[in-house]
């Protein structure tokens, strides 16, 4: 969806209008107790159960074996998609050209698509009975339920992330300064490094941060391509779900609370480049 | 001769296409395919399967009933959020986008807890008889969490651009609270709230992780369409679970469709 990535250009357009009204009235407690169930009332759960026995299930050697193929997942998927987000959001931004809409249209896709099957097509793809999944196995590379697999599903699932925000935000800068700066005999490289990594660095930066969080958060796809050999092809979110079905909740909530402080640093982030975005570069 | 002002169309258009194909149009295309080789009929059975039935019933009543809430409740929290100050809005502001940065397992297994029978919000419910976790209740619950950004955020900017002149010129007039919402304030943001509740809605039909440790899934009661694509998959029936995968993919792309013309129609 389009609107999924709630983008920064709509979020930051408003918050300026000074005519509140005051505290109080039962509005204001209704919308506070709605919140307060259903967002701040888990929020202070996960915290709550992750102290209830300390932080020692985090040191496992099978979460530190989650962690470590998380962090790995992240580290590929992320400048894998934020490459893609700078070559769409040049290419959809800067040129008019036929099929551009339908191009837009098709970026959304994955977030149109179950994260289950997202999980299924790379099975299909990549699985012993796919012609190109034996064609690998022969070859000694296995690609479902295994490292390769995980990272596959990850890159689709985020896929739109940074180029979504990316094309946002460089669609409202439009492209005279680079024009400028090719018309004074800038290379196109130049131009990009000098002009406009600098005038999209926040957008950038955001659509990274946002990439991060659902590429280390992915839980759907990654549970059905994972095959959830434990200490092997469990990242952080598969590794909750394994300490919880073994009742073990303390632990499950202590690995948990680390996710959900990467939540809360994506939040406060974006919260962060809002109040930067408006002042010059 | 060159066709464009800037230099690089050829090179970022060719990748982004290139990119895209390889990662989700091959791949998107592999269920279209698989489901192509299966007959007309033997589609049908397992599409029209009482236990798909009753999936979809699941899926998609709770999704919508979900979505409704939020309509109302998200635009209840956009209003405040606009309009009033408080202690702790920019806080509360800040974490209306939780639901779409956590992780949905950790959503999951923190919404079980909360509503299960020993749980901060289940045991009040259990004492009243109602069985908030391992049930349609606790879907609808974990759904509306999921959806929560969505209405808000789509409704927020279009409240922040409306001009309190508008109501308070209606009210100088003589409208009465409920006049000057039904007939300035509605027609203003109705576009807004419907593709926020579209978003909501179509997010919630494909979600899995924050469903499945709330819902008890049971097969026909409790069990969500992506959680039976799995059941097929771990007993390795490939055709059915892309026969469901199919149906659920057109569902999905129809509903892409709407929103894009909705926003066009909001932007107005």
């Amino acid at each position: 969806m389009s609107g999924a990535v709630v983008s920064l250009a709509t979020a930051a357009a408003g918050r300026r209008r000074d005519s509140r009204r005051d505290a109080g009235g039962p509005l204001v407690l209704l919308a506070l107790a709605f919140v307060g169930v259903l967002v701040i009332a888990p929020l202070a759960l996960v915290f709550v159960e992750a102290f209830r026995k300390g932080f020692a299930a985090i040191a496992e050697p099978d979460a530190l074996a989650a962690i470590r193929l998380t962090l790995l997942t992240a580290a590929i998927v992320v400048p894998l998609n934020t490459l893609f987000g700078l070559a769409a959001g040049w290419a959809l931004t800067r040129f008019d050209f036929r099929g551009k809409s339908v191009l837009l249209t098709l970026i959304d896709l994955p977030f149109a698509v179950s994260p289950v099957i997202a999980g299924l097509l790379f099975i299909q793809l990549f699985g012993t009975r796919g012609p190109l999944g034996a064609w690998l196995g022969e070859r000694g590379l296995q690609v479902v339920f295994a490292t390769p697999g995980i990272v596959l599903a990850t890159l689709f699932v985020t896929f739109p992330f940074v180029a979504r925000e990316l094309i946002a935000f460089m669609e409202t800068q439009g492209r005279e300064q680079e024009e400028a700066a090719t018309v004074l005999g800038a290379s196109g490289w130049q131009t990009f490094v000098r002009v406009t990594l600098p005038n999209i660095k926040w957008g950038l930066l955001y659509g990274v941060i946002l990439c991060n969080a659902r590429a280390m958060g992915e839980f759907g796809a990654v549970s059905v391509v994972s095959g959830h050999v434990r200490g092997e092809t469990n990242t952080m979110p598969l590794h909750v779900e394994v300490l919880y079905n073994e009742y073990q909740l303390s632990g499950a909530f202590a690995v948990a609370s680390l996710l959900t402080l990467l939540a809360l640093v994506t939040l406060a982030a974006r919260h962060f480049i809002e109040s930067r975005k408006g002042e010059p570069s | 001769m060159k066709r464009f002002a800037l230099p690089g169309f050829g090179l970022s258009t060719g990748f982004t296409v290139l990119y895209l194909g390889l990662l989700v149009l091959i791949p998107l295309s592999t269920v279209v395919v698989n489901t192509l080789n299966l007959s007309w009929p033997a589609f049908w059975a397992i599409a029209s399967a009482p236990r798909a039935v009753a999936s979809y019933r699941l899926t998609f009543g709770a999704s919508l009933l979900a979505a409704l809430i939020n309509g109302v409740a998200g635009f209840l929290v956009a209003w405040v959020l606009v309009r009033y100050r408080f202690p702790g809005r920019r806080f509360v502001d800040a974490l209306i986008d939780l639901p779409f940065a956590l992780p949905t397992a950790v959503a999951g297994i923190t919404l079980a807890t909360l509503l299960g029978p020993r749980g901060w919000i289940g045991a009040p419910l259990a004492q009243a008889g109602i069985a908030a976790a391992f049930s349609p209740f606790g879907i609808v619950v974990a759904l509306t969490f999921v959806g929560l950004p969505f209405v808000v955020r789509t409704v927020q900017p279009v409240l922040e651009d409306l001009a309190p002149e508008l109501e308070e010129a209606a009210a100088t007039l003589g409208a009465t609270a409920g006049q000057t919402f039904r007939r300035v304030l509605l027609p203003h943001v109705l576009p807004a709230a419907i593709t926020g509740l579209a978003l909501a809605f179509a997010r919630s039909i494909g979600e899995y992780g924050s469903v499945i440790f709330v819902a008890g899934n049971m097969p026909m009661r409790t069990e969500i369409t992506p959680l039976l694509i799995v059941t097929k998959l771990e007993q390795f029936d490939y055709a059915g679970a892309n026969a469901l995968a199919l149906v659920m993919l057109v569902v999905s792309f129809a509903l892409l469709l709407a929103i894009n013309g909705l926003q066009r129609w909001s932007a107005r």
